[in-house]
């Protein structure tokens, strides 16, 4: 499956693929201004920039063959869609026990404490492909293909 | 501390409507201008650190910010302009020679600004580019001043020449001075379109070796990063005697920009200063020229165009013959605009010629001196846009280099600031956190466009006066006409004012 990946070396620290996926998740998910003035309270970003020194680099959810996430979730929120490969969760379903976010080897969940919810990368799967964040990145840092991992 | 009676230089304005706090401005800006102030919840910016380079303006997502000319008004006066206000200043605080990057920005006139292009009407047909075959190979080397040819053959082996697909070249600029990412995306432009970058004097980085065919090696006064894989790795070789932006004068790498890839690929020790001596120490005279000319050769077995880089200065054409004479393929010329990695601003703004007139002088003296056809002209140093580079052409010159617009093509914002080494588009700094702003990939892609635009822009032109090859322009100063020149200036040009 086509997956994000970053190229750490041209990946800038600019954080603009964070503004962007807070926008693509918010209530004007094509409106950055109105995303960002008017869509209180807003949403996490799914992916976020680690940063030391030169090194920075973009990561996200890794929407393994067999996620732990998927395994481990008590609910059943979380699950693996059988046809597009991504790792979803189900909002409503999510209790905020965090099990989740335990199980992820990568550390790519994040508990969205306001909500009591769980939040991750999607892919976009609701607004459009690029996702947005590689759509956004300015030094095209981050490109979506598919690598046959 | 004393108080520095420098006033800012530009006014950041931020439109708090659109701000969102994103603080990509403040990240991007490594002169400290943006920062968030927590308890006001709002960006705040130090206007007197603002360069003017553009980026947070043109990263900021909303388009919120503005950077305007600080708006402080001097008392007016035609002769203390508030330029030579602030370096009095600066120096009064400093006591040091001022530097500064990029080329000459004091408003001498351009003269290609003065010159027009003829068309064909009536009498002779224009050409559309699109329709018919429009050629603009060029040949820089040394051309014999006749061919014999033999049983449908050449009979005597041409000396080695450069092949361009389009006579415009990318400048020396070295690894040091500009990124390893600049280089390699000029590297990777010039594969692409058939043309040459050039190393400047800064060795030639082990991962740019498969670019050889596309490079020009330079040889200049530090002799850096010059061994024998170097001098066979290119495709022609330079030798540096002097550049636009600061002729007469040497260079100097600070040792903080000499990091294990620049000291590797330099040939010298890290964190050391690398110093280019303002002249060849082993040149004195057009005779001791000759002679690094022909060790050149020797060197790499007669196998390469070797060419004499000078700058543009009062007595150019009695040089350049003199350099055609010690045996050089190609001589190029780099005018009083040429930029730089950092020279002193007096020596940038005031010495040298326009290129236009050295173009004119040299090709005029090569030819009335009968050797025109044992040297290529390469001119550079103010080479903006595509009208130039055929203004330049039928002045006389074989192709041109850029430097500066192949750099504008990267995303440099002209600041000036190449110098200070904290380059915000990732071209001239060495330190890793900026180099990665520039993706070669990127930077090659729009080099890359650059040239192809210009060369469909050049076909255009040359189609219009009803010429369709790149050669029948050479020194077609008939092409040309003058627009508010003096009959001094016509006669240097060699050219008619516009109506004669
Ligand atoms: S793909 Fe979409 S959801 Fe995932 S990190 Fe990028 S912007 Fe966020
Ligand atoms: S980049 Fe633009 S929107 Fe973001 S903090 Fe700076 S001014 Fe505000
Ligand atoms: S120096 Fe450049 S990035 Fe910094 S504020 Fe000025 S224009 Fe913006």
């Amino acid at each position: 499956m086509k997956k994000v990946y970053v190229r750490e070396e041209y990946c800038i620290g600019c954080h603009l693929c964070e503004v962007y996926c807070v926008m693509a998740h918010s209530r004007y998910p094509h409106d950055l201004l109105k995303a960002f003035k008017k869509g209180d309270p807003l949403p996490l970003p799914r992916l976020w920039v680690e940063e030391k020194g030169p090194l920075t680099f973009a990561f996200q959810c890794r929407h393994c063959e067999e996620p732990h996430c998927v395994s481990a979730c008590i609910t059943g929120a979380l699950q693996k869609d059988t046809t597009t490969g991504v790792v979803t969760c189900e909002q409503e379903r999510c209790v905020g026990c965090w099990t989740c976010v335990l199980a992820c080897t990568y550390g790519a969940i994040r508990r969205d404490t306001k909500n009591g919810k769980m939040v991750k990368c999607d892919l976009c799967s609701n607004w459009g492909e690029p996702p947005a964040c590689v759509y956004y990145c300015p030094n095209e840092a981050l490109i979506f293909v598919e690598r046959g991992e | 501390m004393a108080l520095s009676l420098l006033t800012p230089m530009f006014k950041v304005e931020r439109d708090e409507e659109l701000c969102i706090q994103c603080k990509v401005c403040m990240r991007q800006c490594v002169n400290g201008v943006h920062w968030y102030d927590e308890e006001e919840d709002r960006m705040r910016c130090d206007h007197k650190k603002c360069v003017g380079c553009h980026r947070c303006v043109v990263l900021c997502p909303t388009g919120a910010l503005t950077v305007k000319k600080y708006p402080l008004e001097f008392r007016e006066n035609a002769h203390w302009t508030l330029d030579y206000i602030r370096s009095i200043y600066l120096q009064a605080e400093t006591g040091g020679i001022l530097l500064t990057g990029m080329g000459n920005d004091r408003p001498y006139p351009v003269y290609w600004d003065h010159m027009v292009l003829n068309a064909s009407q009536v009498t002779n047909p224009s050409i559309d580019p699109l329709r018919e075959p429009m050629e603009l190979k060029t040949y820089l080397g040394r051309k014999p001043k006749a061919v014999e040819i033999k049983n449908g053959k050449l009979a005597e082996k041409l000396p080695p020449q450069l092949e361009l697909d389009v006579p415009i070249m990318f400048s020396a600029m070295s690894f040091g001075s500009i990124s390893l990412n600049a280089v390699k995306s000029l590297a990777q432009a010039a594969r692409e379109t058939g043309t040459f970058f050039n190393t400047g004097e800064g060795g030639l980085h082990r991962d740019l070796y498969e670019y050889g065919a596309n490079t020009i090696v330079q040889v200049a006064s530090g002799r850096f990063g010059v061994d024998p894989d170097y001098l066979k790795a290119g495709a022609g070789i330079e030798i540096k005697i002097g550049q636009g932006a600061k002729p007469g004068i040497g260079g100097h790498l600070p040792g903080e920009k000499v990091g294990p890839e620049v000291s590797a690929t330099r040939m010298i020790p890290l964190g050391s200063d690398a110093i280019s001596p303002a002249p060849h120490h082993d040149i004195y005279s057009i005779e001791d020229l000759r002679q690094l000319i022909f060790s050149l050769k020797e060197a790499t077995n007669y196998e390469k165009p070797v060419g004499v880089k000078i700058a543009a200065v009062h007595n150019v054409a009695a040089i350049a013959s003199g350099i055609a004479r010690a045996g050089a393929d190609f001589v190029a010329i780099d005018g009083f605009r040429g930029g730089t990695g950092a020279a002193p601003l007096r020596t940038r703004d005031n010495v040298g010629i326009p290129i236009e007139f050295a173009l004119a002088a040299v090709d005029e003296r090569l030819r009335r001196e009968g050797i025109r056809n044992e040297v290529s002209i390469v001119v550079g140093g103010s080479i903006r846009n595509s009208a130039d580079v055929v203004k330049a052409i039928a002045l006389g010159a074989d192709a041109v280099y850029i430097g500066t617009a192949a750099l504008i093509a990267l995303g440099c914002h002209l600041c000036q600031k190449c110098n200070t080494g904290k380059c915000n588009w990732g071209i001239a700094t060495q330190d890793p956190y900026l180099v990665k702003r520039l993706n070669p990939e990127i930077g090659a892609r729009r080099a890359a466009n650059l040239i192809r635009a210009w060369a469909h822009e050049i076909k255009e032109l040359l189609g219009g006066m009803g010429i369709n090859a790149i050669e029948s322009l050479r020194g077609n100063r008939l092409m040309l006409r003058g627009i508010g020149l003096n009959e001094k200036e016509l006669s240097i040009l060699g050219i008619k004012a516009a109506g004669e």
